[in-house]
């Protein structure tokens, strides 16, 4: 009698716990969401909508037009045409130099390796406004200044944080695959190219979405070297289009949320087919760093 | 323990990231240290004043110490209560419950989103006739105040908006949690130790690595705010950032303006390297602190 009692009574507990638990989340995730939900309400209501006291949080007329204003309001093709390029050419170029110089720091010996790697993690604490004016000016003696060289070239060499992930990946995969491959005769490169990355392709996959969203995102770098609006990438473009409009007076609020939500939406994709990478990256970046 | 055994071939590989660290790193750093003894304006060869840029930034500039005390309002109340919000959030993911992970991507996504976009998101939230925050709190009966544009109340709205972007921090904070052996609970309850007595003796320290990692990124990356501060204050004219009366001009953004807005590339490679002193004194603080409270496991990772 008495055990059934107590069972009973954790059972319920159990329940208010996991009810108060849904209850918190709920509450928190519609926070979390509700400036989503109320950018994309704004972004449907017309001109006077977006003023209505009180807001109408479901427009009556939904103005989807709004979306074909903001994508013709400023060059969106080509911004998008753009960024799509430059992001590629980051991602390919972080992707091969990275991995290469991580294997070479995870499967090499040579004198002092473990010094240049420690020197390696340190750049990343370095904040990029001590580099910024010497490479700007050299930028500017190149003649760099209003292309996307500065953008896309220092991928070239490599970015130290995704070093760190792969060389992390690298050295829980066992040699044993190495000495397999050299008895077959393949030369380091081979073993890099066709054993090691292949391997690899999640640390591959979590290291081309980061840098995917990093490039993406950019807005530092095409602030400063990015100067004619035909050659801006999609957030610079963005701000040019908020101080037009905003410059122009007449705030048209509800094309520029419409805007502003296009160039969100890629990475709502990117995130949302490939959540799993996230979590891996962020996992493996932070427990052991 | 390591030897030349792949000699030349290691550096070949390595090539790419060392090439890139002379050029694009240590080059750049000893050019930046010259350039801050520097007046230049980028038209004219640079001249020596020694350490003029210095002592003016450090003495005789006070709007850059408007900038060095608004990043650090900035930086003392958006770190912490951005940690606390993240630990709260993967503390509540962490329970072993159906359906979590679609919270998880609520409160994850908001933080990979661009942030111009989101800026502009906000920029529109913060509108103190027509924002969503105060048509909130007018429910509740409450008059909101003018957010961005009160002197009073900017910084405090930058930090509120950076609390929408804790995903990347509770993400670390939920795989540390989910990192703790099972065991160490059950045997802490054997003990007889209560959830909150668990939590503090169990959850706390084996967490405590992963606040360390959050905190000194938190820092080094809190210091060098940028984007809103330009992006969402001031009219749309150049010039005009940092608003209203420099409530939100933080270091980043002085230094933006003094090189690509005045082209004093000197004093703003000075400003840049007080900044870097300044990040390094916040994280060498915080490491030397950790000793104290950072619980590492033996022989673990």
């Amino acid at each position: 009698m008495r055990r059934m009692d107590t069972s009973w009574r954790a059972t319920l507990t159990m329940t208010l716990r996991t009810s108060l638990l849904y209850g918190i989340l709920s509450v928190l995730g519609a926070a979390f969401t509700l400036p989503l939900v109320w950018m994309l309400s704004v972004s449907l209501q017309d001109a006077s909508g977006v003023f209505a006291q009180p807001f109408q949080w479901i427009p009556p007329s939904p103005r989807w037009e709004n979306y074909i204003d903001a994508v013709t309001l400023f060059p969106f093709s080509r911004y998008l045409f753009n960024t799509s390029v430059i992001t590629v050419s980051v991602v390919v170029l972080t992707v091969l130099s990275s991995s290469l110089v991580a294997y070479g720091f995870s499967r090499l010996r040579f004198r002092g390796r473990d010094a240049l790697f420690a020197v390696c993690l340190s750049t990343m604490m370095l904040p990029g406004q001590v580099t910024m004016i010497p490479l700007y000016a050299a930028y500017a003696r190149l003649g760099w200044i209003d292309t996307w060289y500065p953008l896309i070239v220092p991928a070239v060499f490599g970015s130290p944080f995704y070093i760190f992930l792969f060389r992390q990946f690298f050295m829980t995969i066992p040699r044993e695959y190495d000495e397999a491959a050299r008895l077959d005769g393949a030369g380091r490169f081979r073993i890099y190219w066709s054993i090691i990355l292949p391997l690899a392709r999640p640390a591959v996959a979590t290291v081309a979405l980061f840098c995917f969203i990093g490039a993406w995102n950019d807005f530092f770098n095409p602030l400063i070297y990015i100067n004619s609006p035909e050659k801006a990438t999609l957030t610079l473009g963005l701000h040019m289009l908020k101080n037009q409009i905003v410059g122009s007076g007449s705030v048209q609020w509800h094309v520029l949320m419409a805007a502003a939500l296009v160039v969100m939406i890629p990475n709502v994709i990117v995130f949302i087919a490939a959540q799993k990478h996230f979590v891996k990256g962020l996992q493996m970046g932070g427990l052991r760093g | 323990m390591t030897s030349g055994r792949d000699g030349r071939t290691g550096y070949l590989y390595i090539a790419p990231w060392l090439i890139g660290f002379l050029l694009l790193t240590a080059g750049p750093m000893c050019v930046s240290l010259y350039l801050s003894t520097t007046s230049w304006t980028m038209l004219t060869p640079p001249v020596q004043v020694g350490f003029r840029n210095y002592a003016a930034i450090l003495t005789d500039d006070p709007i850059f110490t408007v900038s060095l005390l608004n990043t650090l309002v900035y930086v003392v109340l958006s770190v912490p209560l951005g940690l606390a919000v993240a630990l709260g959030l993967a503390l509540l993911l962490d329970q072993k419950a159906k359906g979590v992970a679609i919270f998880r991507t609520a409160f994850f996504l908001p933080s990979i989103t661009n942030m111009v976009a989101v800026a502009m998101l906000w920029l529109w939230i913060f509108n103190p006739e027509y924002g969503l925050l105060n048509a909130l709190l007018q429910h509740v009966g409450i008059a909101g105040p003018l957010w961005l544009q009160s002197e009073v109340w900017a910084k405090p709205s930058l930090v509120l908006m950076s609390l929408w972007g804790v995903g990347g921090t509770m993400m670390i904070f939920l795989a540390a949690l989910q990192g703790i052996p099972q065991e160490l609970y059950e045997a802490a309850e054997l003990d007889g130790a209560g959830p909150l007595s668990r939590f503090i003796h169990v959850t706390v320290p084996m967490i405590s690595p992963a606040v360390l990692f959050n905190l000194v990124v938190g820092i080094i990356g809190t210091f060098q705010v940028f984007t809103q501060a330009f992006v969402m204050t001031g009219t749309a004219q150049p010039g005009t950032e940092g608003g209203p009366n420099n409530a939100t001009l933080f270091v980043v953004l002085y230094l933006y303006k003094k090189a690509f807005q005045e082209f004093r590339m000197g004093y703003a490679s000075a400003l840049a390297w007080v900044l870097f002193f300044l990040i390094l004194a916040a994280t060498v603080a915080q490491m030397r602190m950790a000793k104290r409270w950072v619980h590492y496991e033996g022989g673990e990772r």
